[in-house]
């Protein structure tokens, strides 16, 4: 563990804190990633479904193996194309 | 004497602790006697059950600076207290007559453990004797500390040197200065900044303990209502704080007055601007993107800073033309821009320079400027030796520039010169002065070789609404 002396005016809380959520998913893109895991493609073209129905654009992904982050180009592009991601984790 | 009780603190690493041992051998046997370790709880042998202050605790609360240092308690309370070794001393701290006989009437001591310098941080930080009051924020185990800092948004885009607690002492050691004095208000949020927050951010920024005089006079200078810095931050143009140094602090910090004094390689340059830049980031929140709209910026937003070479120049320092005496140590600050070459290799005479450098400097945001922002000239010691050869001083120079630059207004007006820009068409008839009479300023750096001044632009012509000028003392 290690300390450090917050050198700012100490406005901000000193934890970082997460992105907010999107009040509305109205003019945002949300990037559906499939990161490998059985299945899971089930489930994620379903919440896709759903969500094309609501009028909201949906791009794909999917991370070529379960086990290893995703591939920094990949990051990139979804960083590049889309506002919010959704990802299962789970079988 | 039943109610008193002895404290010895030693280390074996200490000829004179080792010569004393048979004496603390002696006193442990009539039961009144702790022994204190600093570095071997095995020493000394002569007495049992030697107490361990390997981590130097106990000694750090006793104050002991000297070891041997014999301390005795009476009721509780240290009523008395031997440095060294010193029989007479020892005798009658401890009512004993025979004490030592055989030893040299004085020997010294040695520098105790607790008195290092790292060590003696640590141990105010344990003892929690620091006089900071910062936030303490704790990172994650496995966690990189420089990203840490990144992902807090401490940076200006370089790695910055993580502020630890150890740190932060250690550079407040640089200043006799309180920790919880406050400077002033930092724009754009309007915090009040004290010289524990500068620290910090000058740790951040590189910095070494002694250059923090002069990193808090610059702090002060941006912080004088004169300086505007909300101004200076918020604006669309290229300004930011440049740090000139003068006077014996910059010599014994070793601060570059020549060659490439304007450039990189220096760390006292390199981080005393930095850290200044750090403070307005951190401590005020001006940031580019939020209230800082400079339209391009300019590397100077990273680090402008760099001493003036007094021992080089037969001219009168900086500072005397700003109102001190020669010889002080001084931090100016101004609003400036990049920089902006001015080469003359064939001028042999003054005159040859001077037209030269009023030509440039007429170029200042345009030509048709009248008046323009203020601006640095920046002499270099090969035109300076033209200037001195032809019988001229610092002072004759800026009248010289001043008479170059007044024109009569109607032919800087707009649409003079194929230019939109110009002077007000209330001057129709008029002489006009590029600058404002103090705002030309003439300062000495560079390299022996080359030909080759420089003028950094500021921001406006300086009056109580725009951006002035400031120059403070250095207080160690």
């Amino acid at each position: 563990m290690t300390t450090l002396l917050d050198p700012t005016a100490e406005r901000e809380v000193a934890a970082r804190t997460r992105v907010p959520r999107p009040a509305s998913l109205e003019g945002l893109t949300v990037a559906v990633l499939d990161i490998s895991k059985p299945r899971g493609d089930v489930f994620l073209d379903r919440l896709s479904e759903r969500l094309g129905e609501n009028g909201i654009a949906v791009k794909r992904y999917k991370k070529p193996t379960v086990t290893r982050p995703a591939p920094l180009e990949l990051q990139q592009q979804i960083a590049l194309e889309a506002n919010i991601v959704v990802e299962g984790l789970a079988d | 004497m039943s109610s008193h009780h002895l404290i010895a603190v030693v280390k074996r690493d200490c000829p004179t602790c080792a010569m004393v041992a048979p004496v603390l051998g002696q006193l442990a046997q009539r039961g009144v006697l702790t022994v204190y370790s600093q570095d071997d709880p095995g020493f000394p042998e002569t007495v049992p059950g030697v107490a361990d202050d390997t981590a130097l605790d106990r000694s750090y609360e006793l104050g002991i600076e000297i070891v041997p240092t014999l301390i005795r308690h009476r009721d509780g309370q240290e009523d008395s207290r031997a440095v060294g070794w010193n029989r007479a001393e020892w005798q009658a701290l401890t009512g004993i007559d025979d004490l030592g006989h055989n030893l040299p009437e004085n020997q010294p001591g040695c520098g105790a453990l607790n008195q290092d310098p790292a060590k003696l941080r640590a141990l105010k930080l344990r003892h929690g004797d620091t006089g900071l009051s910062a936030r303490a924020i704790e990172i994650g185990g496995e966690e990189d500390d420089i990203e840490a800092c990144y992902d807090r948004d401490w940076s200006d885009g370089l790695p910055v040197v993580p502020p630890t607690p150890e740190r932060v002492l250690a550079m407040l050691e640089g200043t006799s200065r309180r920790p919880d004095e406050v400077l002033g208000e930092v724009a754009p949020n309007l915090d009040a900044c004290t010289v524990e927050k500068v620290a910090i951010n000058a740790v951040l920024a590189g910095c070494r303990p002694e250059y923090l005089p002069a990193v808090l006079a610059a702090v002060e200078c941006i912080l004088d209502r004169d300086f505007n810095l909300h101004g200076v931050l918020a604006t669309t143009r290229f300004v930011s704080p440049v740090v000139i140094v003068n006077g014996p602090i910059a010599r014994a910090i070793g601060m570059n007055a020549k060659g490439n004094a304007l450039g990189q390689g220096n760390r006292a340059n390199a981080t005393i601007g930095r850290a200044v830049n750090l403070v307005v980031r951190n401590v005020g929140g001006g940031k580019p993107g939020g209230v800082d709209r400079s339209t391009l910026g300019s590397p100077g937003k990273y680090t402008y800073c760099f001493a003036e070479d007094e021992p080089g120049s037969a001219w009168t320092p900086f500072t005397v033309d700003r109102g001190l005496k020669a010889g002080t140590s001084a931090v100016t600050v101004f609003a400036g821009s990049g920089l902006q070459p001015v080469i003359d290799e064939r001028g042999r005479t003054p005159e040859d320079l001077a037209s030269t450098f009023a030509n440039s400097l007429r170029a200042v945001d345009n030509i048709n400027k009248f008046p323009a922002p203020d601006a640095m000239l920046v002499v270099c010691p090969e035109h300076e030796r033209t200037i001195n050869g032809g019988g001229w001083d610092k002072a004759r120079l800026h009248a010289e520039l001043m008479t170059r630059l007044t024109l009569p207004a109607d032919e800087v007006m707009p649409g003079q010169n194929g230019i939109q820009e110009g002077a007000s068409p209330k001057l129709a008839g008029k002489q006009v002065s590029k600058f404002l009479p103090h705002a030309l300023m003439i300062v000495r750096a560079g390299g022996s070789a080359g030909k080759f001044s420089a003028i950094i632009a500021g921001f406006t012509p300086s009056t109580e609404h725009t951006s002035r000028p400031v120059t403070k003392e250095v207080k160690a």
